[in-house]
Formats: structure tokens, sequence, C-alpha cells
């Protein structure tokens, strides 16, 4: 399956609404399937690992958003034939922040959504 | 011209692992230089991943993707000695393809 | 339980502490968190160490009355001395002092005798908390564990003398003596496995497996500059897959030596299935019996051994066809008038601190009241640190980090230089003077109280809450992040958002930072008192905390 030209305008939209709006992916639900892979804390806001899985069957694309960042939109992957539906990616969060991973299966969308935490550091036992 | 990338690929029960940092400074355009002035977004937009010549995937960054970005991801059905090539392509149109034998 | 006069009575005190029968055919000896401190100490226990949500009234968050019930403690016993504040001074003056590697080495000796095979586990935490430990790069500690025949060790704070001074150490000292095993610590590029993640053992024929677990936070509670090109995190998906790998090579009893604090060590072993047991540290949780917890295959006891060199955890196996079939469990508090001095052991304590004793025995003050550091908001030593360093930097606000080591002295006592630097020797000591807004005071302190209270464990970093000097407030540990600090003031006046206040203190962990170190602000601070008055630790005014176990 070939891949449709990606618009680049989603990485202008703000927040989760807007960019699900962007990505044709509004009507995007739940789905225990999509599972995003990250440290609950983050140990440098410049550099947070952030994996997506899909179990959906007929994956053919993945995004990631984070709400708090200005634009929302981090990174969007087009799934081609042989490429299993997992990504790792490090991404910059200026703070604490709910990212939500957005699976496009069979012309569905799906999502996932956890929070990252930022912090100022310091202390401890 | 931006350094070469580093590519790991390893292939085991016939998926291909592939791991890659690249050389950028990925520039938000959110930052501001010591005379106040805005640094303007610099980064890498657009990455593509080839098995034996045939895509696999296709990255679309923005720039809060990290300085010197790191991808990883699978390939079903490859095997040791094929071939994986990854492209990216910048902001400003700066270019890089390196490639590796998968192990 | 044990009356005093068994105690006064060295020999009967101690055949009643420390003669526990041997069980079983594996036993694994635990020591954690002993912060270097190589010489009895005291160590008062918190009174308030809150637990919230499914923590709340569950071991570690049970203090004073409440935990010597729930563990069956008699109270007025030397026991529960050891494992509460309750009425410390007075005890602490009549069952001595706790800990000193002479003494613990004796009780490992003493427990290896009657069970032949046993490994000493070393949580980590290990290499730092004393003046001697930062002045000898940790040296004195390293040479210290080898002696004491630790078997397998994990890290904390050791890593804040940097990846380079690690490497060396395994490198140099640890190799072929010491395992230092952390599954959770990959190199930042390509996130390959910096230490091996496991050791297996055999003991009297049963192949033990020891899975490391460093803690989870270091570049976040510490600075990351000091672990650049590694990568830490609780990473439990990973370590299901080193279980797996373990059992797959023949390994009956797997065991995870953990940093990861006794909170999330419960979350873990909910998660990971194949763990016999989680012998944990960083907490500082001196918790008499294991808590038990479910998993998908099975259940792991989890435990934690308490800090500077006070107990030892001492875990007895029974393994039959294979597997575990039962255990025992006993925390042994080391009372160092109970336990001869191990002489090898004291005469290497001797050799190590003549270079450095004058300057470590030197009376700067003497104390009027009981000071000490640990509980979740405020002790009397933190109080002086605050004091002395908003009066020598000339600050209205002071924030003093919620470390939990740090010895406790007794009202009377002097208060040395060696004491100082208990508390304070870090490998990043800079004092700083800031102009902040109330509204980053305000964001201050809501990060670090959700790094302490927040519901979900893996969301928390395990220290104490910072100390505040100055400011006055009021805490609701149970509101949501961001919403937990209100009415904050100054001599009576509420905080203004936009008004910036001088605000002095130390341990930053961001690079660059610069200042005099805080052992010589202290140490101005108590030479011009000589006599320090009982310290009053300024604490917050809490919110629905009525009647939580974990409070006094
Ligand atoms: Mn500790
Ligand atoms: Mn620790």
């Amino acid at each position: 399956a070939s891949a449709q030209a990606f618009d680049r305008a989603a990485f202008q939209a703000k927040g989760i609404a807007d960019t699900l709006k962007a990505l044709g992916a509004a009507d995007a639900t739940e789905s225990k399937d999509v599972t995003i892979v990250s440290p609950d804390i983050a140990e440098n806001g410049a550099v947070v690992p952030v994996g997506i899985r899909s179990g959906v069957a007929k994956t053919q694309m993945m995004a990631l958003l984070i709400d708090k960042n200005p634009n929302a939109l981090a990174a969007a992957y087009d799934l081609l034939e042989g490429a299993a539906p997992e990504v790792n990616m490090r991404v910059k969060m200026g703070q604490s922040s709910d990212v939500v991973a957005v699976v496009k299966a069979d012309g569905k969308f799906y999502m996932a959504r956890k929070e990252i935490k930022v912090t100022l550091g310091g202390c401890g036992g | 011209m931006a350094d070469p990338m580093k590519i790991r690929a390893s292939a085991k029960d016939g998926v291909v692992d592939v791991r890659v940092l690249m050389a950028h400074e990925m520039e938000t355009g959110q930052r501001k230089d010591a005379s106040g002035n805005v640094v303007p977004a610099w980064f890498i937009s657009d990455v593509t991943a080839s098995l034996n010549g045939k895509e696999v995937l296709k990255a679309h960054w923005g720039p809060a993707i990290s300085k010197n970005p790191y991808l990883q991801f699978k390939i079903n059905g490859g095997k040791a000695g094929d071939k994986v090539t990854v492209s990216w392509v910048d902001n400003k149109g700066d270019k890089r393809t390196d490639e590796t034998t998968v192990s | 339980g044990m009356s005093l006069p068994a105690f006064a009575s060295s020999d009967a005190g101690a055949e009643a502490l420390y003669d526990i029968p041997k069980f079983g055919n594996v036993s694994l000896l635990h020591f954690t968190d002993c912060h270097a401190q190589l010489l009895p100490i005291h160590f008062r226990e918190p009174s308030v160490n809150i637990g919230l949500g499914d923590a709340r009234g569950r071991a570690p968050h049970l203090v004073g009355e409440h935990l010597l019930k729930a563990f069956g403690v008699k109270p007025g016993t030397a026991e529960a001395h050891a494992f509460t504040y309750l009425d410390f001074e007075a005890a602490a003056r009549t069952y001595g002092k706790v800990g000193g590697f002479a003494h613990l080495s004796t009780l490992v000796k003493r427990m290896k005798a009657s069970r032949p095979g046993a490994l000493l586990l070393d949580g980590g935490d290990t290499w730092q908390g004393s003046a001697t430990a930062l002045w000898t790069n940790a040296q004195d500690m390293v040479d210290a564990c080898k002696l004491l025949g630790v078997d397998v060790m994990t890290a904390h704070w050791e890593f804040t003398y940097g990846e380079k001074r690690v490497q060396e150490i395994i490198e140099k000292d640890l190799k072929g003596h010491i395992d230092f095993v952390a599954q959770n610590v990959r190199t930042t590029d390509f996130e390959d496995p910096v230490f091996p993640s496991h050791v297996i053992k055999q003991i009297n024929g049963v192949p033990v497996a020891i899975i490391g677990q460093a803690f989870p936070y270091t570049p976040i509670a510490n600075p990351r500059y000091m672990v650049a090109n590694w990568s830490f995190g609780i990473r439990d998906e990973d370590l299901q897959k080193v279980v797996d790998e373990v059992r797959g090579k023949g390994a009956q009893v797997v065991v995870v030596l953990s940093h990861n604090g006794m909170d999330v060590d419960i979350k873990m072993a909910s998660r990971v299935s194949g763990v016999d047991a989680i012998m944990g540290g960083h907490t500082h949780d001196g918790v008499p019996q294991p808590v038990m917890v479910r998993n998908a295959k099975g259940t792991t006891l989890v435990s934690n051994a308490g800090s500077n060199g006070k107990f030892l955890g001492v875990l007895d196996f029974d393994v039959k066809n294979g597997k575990v079939a039962d255990f025992r469990y006993r925390l042994l508090p080391v009372f160092s008038n109970l336990l001869p001095a191990d002489k090898a052991m004291q005469a290497y304590i001797d050799k190590v601190r003549s270079p450095f004793k004058a300057r470590l025995e030197e009376t700067l003050a003497i104390t009027e009241g009981l000071l000490y550091r640990r509980g979740n908001f405020n002790g009397t030593f933190d109080q002086l640190i605050l004091d002395a360093m908003m009066e020598v930097k000339g600050a209205e606000i002071g924030f003093s980090p919620g470390f939990r080591w740090g010895t406790s002295i007794l009202g009377g006592q002097a208060i040395t230089r060696e004491h100082v630097m208990d508390q304070t020797a870090i490998t990043y000591p800079y004092t700083t003077l800031t102009d902040m807004s109330g509204e980053m005071i305000k964001t201050v302190l809501e990060d670090v109280c959700d790094n302490l209270f927040n519901p979900d464990p893996y969301y928390q970093q395990g220290g104490d809450m910072v100390r505040v000097g100055g400011l006055e407030y009021t805490c609701d540990p149970m509101a949501d992040m961001g919403k937990r600090i209100v009415d904050m003031r100054l001599n009576g006046k509420p905080i203004d958002a936009k008004k910036t206040y001088k605000v002095a203190g130390w341990a930053p962990v961001a690079e660059g930072a610069k200042g005099e170190p805080i052992w010589e602000v202290v140490e101005t601070w108590l030479k011009a008192n000589k006599t320090v008055s009982p310290r009053k630790a300024n604490l917050p005014r809490l919110v629905g905390m009525d009647g939580n176990p974990g409070m006094a």
C-alpha cells in the first residue's frame, strides 16, 4: 500500500483536539491495542524516549502528539509493506504533559494517552 | 555536509531491528539567541527507510524531535545480509543517505 | 521483645536478639543505604511518613505505635527503639548507638557461620554520606565493603562520583570480589546495557539469581551531568525479560536487589512475575517483615532494610524440588553495645580515619536539643541548616533538600565537623542565593510535593519534601498536583506571586552552579553560635491527614 502525501499543516495545529482534526483523526477511539512506551518521569525534558506500539491489524500510520508543546504533533510515521507497528523516538517536552499516540488502521483511527512528568529534580533518599 | 548516521540493523526470527542515530541540531524555532533574536527553526522534516531498495517506513517530523535524533523500528521478513538504507531531508533542503548491512 | 535488664547484660541481650534459628537451605543477608557510616551512630526513625491511597496504613507508611502494633513489636524494648522514633533520646541513651561496620561485620560473620553459603547483598547508597567517603573519593567504603564480604551490589548515590569513577572502581577494586549489577542502566545513544543485569550464584547447590535494579531516577534526583551518557528508568518490562532469562537458565530462586524505594518495589512486584523477593532500599524504611505482593503468577515478598548501617536483613529460603517452598525473614537491628567490634574491620576503620581524625573530631558547637533529619517535612538538623544558611547568606527564605540520610545527635552532645559532614557530604555541595518570584516558589514546592505524594508510586522519586525555612505554608497531600500548596506566608503576610524573594538553597542539580559549600556555611554559623538552642522545625499545616497511621 502506498501512502498518500502527508499534509504538513498538522504540525501547525495547537493542542490535542485541533491536531487530531488536522490529521483527519477527530473521531479516533481510545484503544487498549495502542500502547505508549515511555518513562513516567522524564530524565531530561530535551530527550524523552517515547515508543508507540499498535496491536491493531493493518496499521498504516502512527503519530505522536504532546499536548503542552507549542505545537502538539511531534511525529507521524507511514508504515509501508514490511514495517512492524512499532516505532521508538526521542522528543522534547517543555513541561509535564499528556502524550497521545494515534494509530490509523484499515482506514480507522485509534488512540492512547499517557502522562509524562517533567520535573525540576533534586532531593532523594 | 551533515555527519553520517550511525545505523545498527540486526535480524532475529525474521524480524529486522533497526536503530538510527542522526546528527542534527533540531532547532525548535522557539529559542532566542544571546542578542534576543529568535533562532529560526531548523530540523529534519522527513526520513525514509528502505530494505533492499524497497521503502518500508516514512517519518514526518516536526521540531519537537530531540537534537541528534534517534529512530528505532522493526521490519518483518528481513534477514542477515539485507541492505537497510536511511535518508533524511531537513527544512532547509540539506539531506543525507546512509546504508548498512543487516547482521 | 527484650526487657531492659536482659539488654543490660550484653551476652543475654545479644543471644535474645541474634540467635535466630537457621531455616531452609538458601540464605541472603542484606544491608542498604548505610550512607558511608563506618562508625556506630544514632539514627531517629521518622514520626511522619505518610502513605496515601493504597499505601495508607501499609508498610512502610506506619510510624511509632502504629508500626509496633502492626508488627507485634513490644513497646519499650530495644527493637521498639530500633524501629521507631518513640521516646528517642531516652531510649538512645539506654540502648546506645547502632550500626558501625565493625559491629555489622561481627553480625555478618555470625549469620554466615550459622548459614553456610549465605550471600551478602549491598543495596547501594554505600559510598556516600560521610566526610571520609567524600575526601577519599569513595575509596574508604569500597575497601570496607570488600572486607565486609559483600558479594553483590547495586547503586544510587554511588553515581554522584561520576561515570568515570564508578567504572574505575568496578574495574580496579570490585572485579573478582563484588558483582555490580543493574538491569536498568543503558547508554544514552543505542540503549546498550552499561552493567551486567544479574549474577547467578550457587548456594548449597541451588542456583540463585540476583538481579540489580539501580535507583531509576538518578539523573533527576541528582545532577544529570554526572551520568551524562547513561539513562536509567524503572524498565519493568526489561526486568521481566531478565527474570524469564534467568529462570530459563535454571535459577531456582530469583531475587531483585533494588534501589527503587519501597512503594515503587511494591508496584513493580505486582507487575513482574517470577520474582521470589525484592530486597529494597532508597526509602530508608526499617520494615520488620516483608509485604507480600500478588502478581500474575504468584507472590513476591518485598522488604526494605532501613539505613545508616542500623539493620541487617536476613532472608532464609527453603528451596525444595527446584522452587521456593517457604521462607523466614528477620530485620536485625545492629546494636553496637551487643555486638563486639570485629578486630580486622576496626583496625581498617582506624587506619582509614587516622589522617583525618583531628579534622573530623573537632567540636564546632554544643547542641542543647536533639538533632535529627528524617521525616516527610522537616527535621531539627535540617532546621539548623536552614537557620544557618539563611543567616549567613542573608536570605528571607531557605530551601534544603529532603535527603533521608544524616545521623542524629542527642541533646547536650558536641556537634563535630564529622556530624556536619554526615548531613552534607555530597559532590555538589554549592550554596546559592536566588531571587525567586512567589510564583516560582510555589512551582518548586508543588513539584517536590508531587514527587512525594503522587498517587502512583512510579511518579514518585522517594525523597522527602524540601525543607523550608522562613516561609509558612499549608499542605494538602491528597489534592491534585499544583493544588497541594496553599496559604504561603512570610512573616504572616501572604506570598505575592509577582514579588521576588531572596531564597537560599544548596545541592543544585543544574550544571555550572557555583557557591560556597554548605558545610562551610553551617560551620561558620556553628562557630559563631557555640551553643545551639533546641530547634523548632518549621512544618506546614497539614490538611486531611488526621488519623493517618503514617503520622505520630
Ligand atoms: Mn539512601
Ligand atoms: Mn537512594
